[in-house]
């Protein structure tokens, strides 16, 4: 079951500004997908969070510059909904009074 | 304007022709532009044809005519819109990324590029690849080009309806957990989820990072084999590829065994028209000289929950880079915190607010274990269940899809209903594995609605699908 308080706090995790009506119908549509997938509680496994085997394997490279500096700057810039020059442009972070619990 | 016979067009009469010189590149370019032209208002798989289609072709016979034409230069090709093509927009169907244009080229697309084929335009899909119908692009349903009451399956619905409509002689998907298998079944064409790792991912919009794919969709197992011959490989931008020599084909001596998991296939669920064509299908394997043996997979009745818990857990990080900030849609609050809530309450559709929620849930502290970890347990099992099965069979075959393609709205307000759909497709996914998606003949309704059979190999034996394919749809 999920309650208010945990559609409340998903939501905010998330960070979706959801409206009262949607998370009502999201409590509803998650809870019954959870319903589903509750099935697998009963799967006759053991929870190995110990290393994943499989035929791919890290990949390490050096960490280095591979393409000139600046060559995608602009590019990368313009997709920016606000920028300032060649900085991405947000509002004030320190000592806002957010509120915002977590 | 040549008249071009597309409907029964594959790329080699295609590429063989604009060698003889019976047509050209512009030809058969100008002849897919008024194809989509006359079919698409209805039909709406393509969000956008390229304005320089006519120019991409003129290059492609520049170099057919500098004898440095490969199999698919000229080539018309759709491409789903969530794998980038430089300078052009790329949205994934969604709002949060409408009008975003990619700033460099996906490795699959560079790949393309260097043979010369032609790109004539980005097509629908479900909003970020989540959705088994279309119906949650933000940009309108793409119909069935074979009856248009109904869905073209999904997500890579505009793909799928893109060439079974001839509108495009070939297209690129992407498959999560069935996106380009199930809609290729519900379009009566061919579609490949390959190998994970064999196709970069370099460029592809990521989804669920552990299950996602790029594959191929054509008229012919042929086509479709051209397509991933061309895309895949190694690639330094994609640490998860593999190369040919990741895994090594095993030497079969003989025809190859089809394995049937009949247990699984008595679920309840399944149209009984799925089901009577299936087993049609296995008798034209039987009267081709293969061998059907059962074969038993003690735990594949967990896959959909397993795949329900993972994708939306990878899909909740995914999607966390979309902040109104680096790129996409800005809708502005009060502080920075304001713009995040706004932003992506405005930007993202419903099923991906359902899945971010449902991923944030399965991956928080309390529920980690009993969802996630207990997911990713199982998800391991249900991989060795298949690698010993694959020691009895040398592929694994189920109908594609539970059901014909279904109404438009039909299933769309009861989301698990909707999930139901991948129920065959998605172990392909979570074991790496790769399947492809075969037309297999029609239902008995009017209109007739086709129908698909899905084959799984072991892992990097595609080869193996397309001879096996290639069989059962007379190429050979």
């Amino acid at each position: 079951m999920i309650t208010d308080k945990d559609i409340n706090k998903l939501a905010d995790l998330a960070r979706l500004g959801l409206s009262d009506a949607e998370k009502q119908k999201l409590q509803k549509d998650v809870g019954s997908i959870l319903a589903y997938v509750d099935q697998i509680k009963s799967a006759p496994v053991e929870i190995d969070t110990k290393g994943r085997v499989g035929a791919i394997k890290n990949v390490m490279r050096e960490d280095e510059v591979l393409n000139e500096t600046g060559s995608n700057t602009e590019a990368l810039l313009s997709e920016a909904p606000k920028r300032d020059g060649q900085y991405l442009k947000v509002k004030k972070i320190l000592g806002s009074s957010d509120s915002f619990e977590i | 304007m040549k008249n071009i016979d597309l409907k029964n067009l594959s790329v080699k009469k295609a590429h063989d022709a604009m060698i003889k010189g019976e047509f050209s590149a512009l030809d058969l370019a100008e002849a897919y532009l008024e194809q989509i032209k006359k079919v698409d208002p209805e039909i709406h798989a393509y969000l956008e044809v390229y304005g320089d289609v006519k120019e991409q072709a003129k290059k492609a016979d520049e170099k057919i005519k500098a004898g440095k034409a490969t199999l698919l230069t000229g080539i018309p090709i759709a491409v789903k819109d969530n794998i980038l093509i430089k300078g052009r927009i790329a949205s994934s169907a969604s709002k949060i990324l409408e009008g975003y244009k990619a700033t460099y080229d996906a490795t699959a697309i560079s790949k393309l590029k260097e043979e010369g084929v032609v790109f004539l335009g980005r097509v629908n899909m479900d909003e970020f690849a989540m959705g088994g119908s279309t119906e949650n692009s933000a940009y309108g349903v793409t119909k069935n080009p074979h009856d248009t009451l109904r869905v073209s399956g999904g997500s890579s619905g505009g793909s799928a309806a893109a060439v079974a409509m001839n509108g495009a002689l070939v297209s690129l998907g992407s498959d999560t957990g069935g996106s380009v298998r199930q809609p290729a079944s519900l379009c009566g064409i061919v579609g490949l989820k390959p190998t994970y790792g064999s196709i970069s991912r370099h460029g592809l919009m990521a989804m669920g990072s552990s299950l996602d794919q790029i594959g191929p969709l054509g008229k012919t197992v042929t086509d479709v084999e051209i397509l991933f011959n061309a895309i895949k490989g190694k690639d330094s931008k994609d640490s998860t590829s593999i190369s040919d020599k990741t895994y090594l084909p095993k030497k079969i001596s003989g025809k190859p065994v089809i394995g049937v998991p009949r247990e699984f296939l008595k679920g309840p669920g399944i149209n009984p028209e799925v089901l009577k064509n299936f087993n049609e299908a296995l008798e034209k394997f039987e009267k081709l000289g293969f061998k059907v043996v059962d074969v038993k997979l003690p735990n594949i009745s967990y896959s959909l929950p397993v795949y329900y818990i993972v994708m939306p857990a990878e899909v909740s990080s995914n999607t966390s880079r979309f902040d109104g900030v680096k790129y996409g849609l800005l809708k502005e609050g009060k502080d920075l915190m304001g713009d995040y809530l706004k932003s992506r309450a405005e930007g993202f559709g419903s099923e991906v607010r359902r899945r971010i929620i449902l991923g944030t849930y399965v991956l928080s502290a309390g529920y980690y274990d009993a969802y996630y970890n207990r997911a990713i347990a199982l998800r391991r099992l249900i991989t060795e269940d298949f690698i010993k099965a694959f020691n009895d069979v040398d592929v694994i075959l189920t109908p594609t899809a539970p059901s014909p393609a279904f109404k438009i709205g039909e299933k769309i307000t009861d989301p698990l209903q909707l999930y139901l759909e991948d129920i065959f497709t998605v172990t392909a996914n979570l074991t790496g594995m790769p399947a492809i998606s075969l037309p297999s003949g029609f239902t008995s309704d009017s209109p007739a609605l086709p129908l698909g059979i899905q084959m799984t190999a072991r892992h990097g034996e595609e080869e193996l699908l397309f001879n096996i394919g290639k069989t059962f749809l007379n190429e050979l």
